[in-house]
């Protein structure tokens, strides 16, 4: 961010941005926006747009846009199919996307020639991926588990799209829907499968040996896991520690008949926090990160978000990419993601502001199932009771609000 | 008059930064948490009053009363575990052998480990496929045809694996039992031995009611400290996650979580309360238990 900073202070002569790199920027948002001293723009998450929108502490954009000579429709449509809408909530634009990512399946090719299956025909459907798993495992002379196909079992951020991409639904707008819906049932007693194949302590045994994404010890760079599903940051991490890894990229497989590029679609988020001291200056920077060279023909002439996406090798959220940014993209699989994001089956979380408390609730039943703690059914009705309660709470508490705003004088 | 009052001034001034930094940082943020508890709150907005509404909901959040079991469970486990080990440590340490120092650091030395580097090495002791214990424990559970515990994977086994790990930090009470036993006046010790009693005898009936008031101490702070156990487990068990399922999510955890996640200040100030009152419970509980006893050695 900050060469793109650098290059915004040295294009114009009237606004000098500072950039400040932080840690858990919600919270620090979250205090300094109510502490009256926030800063004039800060990166978020996409979860926590509604949350922020719906108490009041972003500053909306559409005015700016309009100001502008354009409407906050027009100003949109530059962007991806799959992260247009993730800055709009109830009918207002509050911030808008920076570095995204689709989700895609890596498969190491290396395992699938040694198991012998075709290196490069990943999984096209679930049976083939279940199937490929199965061949794919491998146990020790002690029958523990070494390797493992595939694993919906492995902790990650993505467990409540799975209901999704199984053509299920979590949230209808008005009312939670994960224990509700039969699709969902389904997801879950697919992830409870793994669980009765390969056995809760076997499994247990093989993902304590696991590290974090972001160490040498990551199951798929390490080789413990043959088949993920994960975002572009994954290059990233393979070239930094398992460079010569022989590995393939491909949408996810097809639950659904006719689907075949299902994907889950998310971004860091730019906003204007409430009480901005520079909204307009805030609003100017937004735009030319907004607004790159895309006739960039060679390094020095991108700019903006294509120059920002290009140094973190992530895909541009815009539609138009410019021909050095499309051709020289340090990511050898960049097209893969930049065609998944303009998937009509991408999705993404839904528009709601208990979505943290949601996802925890969601991975909570995923944990509870995984580990065979409590059945799908019950993991999911505790999963719709709890959230459901929290969600009329949620409500009950804006419902107030608007009441005592409207009453005060 | 004027002698006294210019005394008092001069008091009041030395101590006055003292008294503004307590009204300012601790007094004011607890009389606001109060009255916030009473509150629609979320940190962003004002405060609406909503009365008793937020302390009605606890008792019927189920999350509320697993974070209550997980914490009670890990406090009850922990207290004695702490006592016993720091206890006994100080006594070993309390004998006149060669190194005596040197043990004593070396048993003191966990304590001043910042949390988040021991909780880092704990999830590397308590791995279950590399860690030290299961390293140990294999060769007798394979004998008897059993697994090594899944430690903090297990829900039925990460709880113990937190109480067992709360064992590394009793550098703190050993010094203040060890502090307690030279305390106690070596003519009790000489009288008892004149009357026959043994070693146990000893400690049985001289060192223990001596030294009950360092007990009765370590057990209050001990209470105080297991019941508000926030960052072991936000760095051993994925956050407020509370893996594996909520078995480790504890009370501090669930506060954090409800203040700064789901932006319900409000409700974490009633949970925050309700904890302070538990607490209170508690040591109140420890008192009366060990008041009697004490009694003695006043």
């Amino acid at each position: 961010m900050q060469e793109v900073v650098d290059e915004f202070n040295h294009a114009q002569n009237r606004i000098v941005v500072d950039f400040l790199s932080v840690g858990q920027i919600e919270e620090k948002t979250l205090l300094a926006t109510a502490g009256g001293e926030p800063p004039d723009l800060s990166g978020v998450y996409q979860q926590d747009i509604c949350a922020f929108a719906d108490r009041d502490a972003l500053t909306p954009l559409s005015s700016f846009i309009r100001a502008d000579g354009s409407t906050p429709e027009q100003f949109l449509s530059r962007y991806a199919r799959a992260y247009a809408g993730f800055g709009s909530y109830q009918g207002e634009l509050w911030g808008v996307p920076t570095t995204p990512t689709t989700t895609a399946l890596f498969w190491n090719k290396d395992d699938f020639r040694a198991a012998g299956l075709d290196p490069e025909r990943p999984p096209r459907t679930l049976a083939e991926l279940d199937e490929m798993s199965e061949k794919l495992t491998r146990r020790d002379a002690q029958g523990n588990l070494t390797q493992i196909g595939f694993l919906p079992q492995q902790e990650n951020s993505w467990v409540w799209s799975f209901p999704l991409w199984f053509g299920g639904q979590i949230f209808d707008g008005k009312n939670i829907t994960i224990g509700t819906n039969p699709a969902n049932l389904a997801t879950f007693d697919w992830i409870l499968g793994y669980s009765e194949r390969y056995g809760v302590n076997n499994l247990r045994r093989l993902t304590s040996t696991f590290g974090s994404l972001s160490t040498p010890d990551d199951p798929f760079v390490s080789g413990k896991v043959a088949i993920i599903f994960d975002g572009t940051w994954r290059y990233n991490f393979i070239s930094q520690f398992a460079p010569g890894l022989n590995y393939g990229v491909a949408a996810l497989p097809q639950v659904l008949p006719g689907i075949n590029d299902f994907t889950i679609a998310d971004a860091d988020m730019l906003v204007i926090p409430r009480g901005a001291k520079h909204p307009r200056e805030a609003w100017e920077f937004i735009n030319y990160l907004s607004s790159p060279n895309l006739a960039a023909q060679s390094l020095d002439d991108l700019s903006g978000l294509e120059r920002l996406c290009y140094v973190q090798k992530k895909p541009s959220p815009l539609v138009q990419w410019s021909p050095f940014f499309t051709a020289h993209h340090p990511n050898p699989d960049i097209a893969i993601f930049r065609q998944l994001a303009a998937s009509p089956h991408a999705v993404t979380m839904p528009k709601m502001g208990i979505w943290v408390e949601y996802q925890r609730n969601i991975q909570l039943a995923f944990d509870k199932v995984r580990l065979k703690v409590a059945p799908p059914p019950r993991a999911l009705q505790e999963c719709q009771d709890r959230t459901q309660g929290s969600w009329q709470w949620y409500q009950q508490s804006l419902a107030l609000r608007s009441k005592t705003t409207a009453a005060t004088p | 008059m004027k002698h006294h009052l210019q005394r008092l001034l001069t008091g009041l001034g030395f101590t006055l930064p003292w008294i503004i930094g307590l009204g300012v940082f601790t007094l004011y943020p607890v009389i606001a948490s109060l009255y916030y508890s009473f509150c629609d709150y979320s940190v962003l907005q004002s405060a609406i009053w909503v009365g008793p509404d937020n302390y009605q909901r606890l008792l019927h959040d189920g999350t509320f009363w697993l974070s209550l079991r997980n914490t009670l469970i890990y406090a009850f486990g922990s207290l004695p575990l702490g006592m016993v080990v720091g206890l006994s440590l100080a006594l070993l340490l309390n004998c006149r052998v060669r190194g005596t120092a040197l043990f004593r650091t070396i048993f003191y030395l966990p304590s001043i480990v910042p949390v988040i580097a021991s909780s880092m090495l704990w999830l590397w002791i308590l791995n279950p496929s590399y860690g030290l214990i299961n390293a140990a424990l294999a060769p007798i559970c394979h004998f008897f045809g059993q697994q090594p515990p899944g430690w903090l994977t297990d829900p039925a086994w990460s709880k113990p694996a937190l109480i067992l790990m709360s064992a590394w930090g009793v550098g703190n009470s050993m010094i203040i039992y060890l502090a307690g036993l030279q305390d106690v006046p070596e003519v009790l010790y000489e009288a008892a031995e004149l009357d026959g009693a043994g070693k146990w005898q000893q400690f049985w009936h001289v060192t223990l009611p001596m030294i009950m008031p360092t007990i009765y101490f370590n057990l209050v702070m001990g209470i105080i400290g297991s019941m508000q156990i926030f960052t072991q487990v936000f760095i051993m068990t994925d956050g407020v996650q509370g893996t594996p399922a909520q078995s480790t999510l504890m009370y501090a955890t669930y506060l954090f979580s409800t203040a700064f996640f789901d932006l319900r200040m409000g409700y974490a100030c009633a949970l925050a309360w309700v904890l302070f009152c538990l607490i209170a419970l508690l040591t109140l509980g420890a008192t009366r238990l060990l008041k009697e006893r004490m009694s003695h050695v006043q």
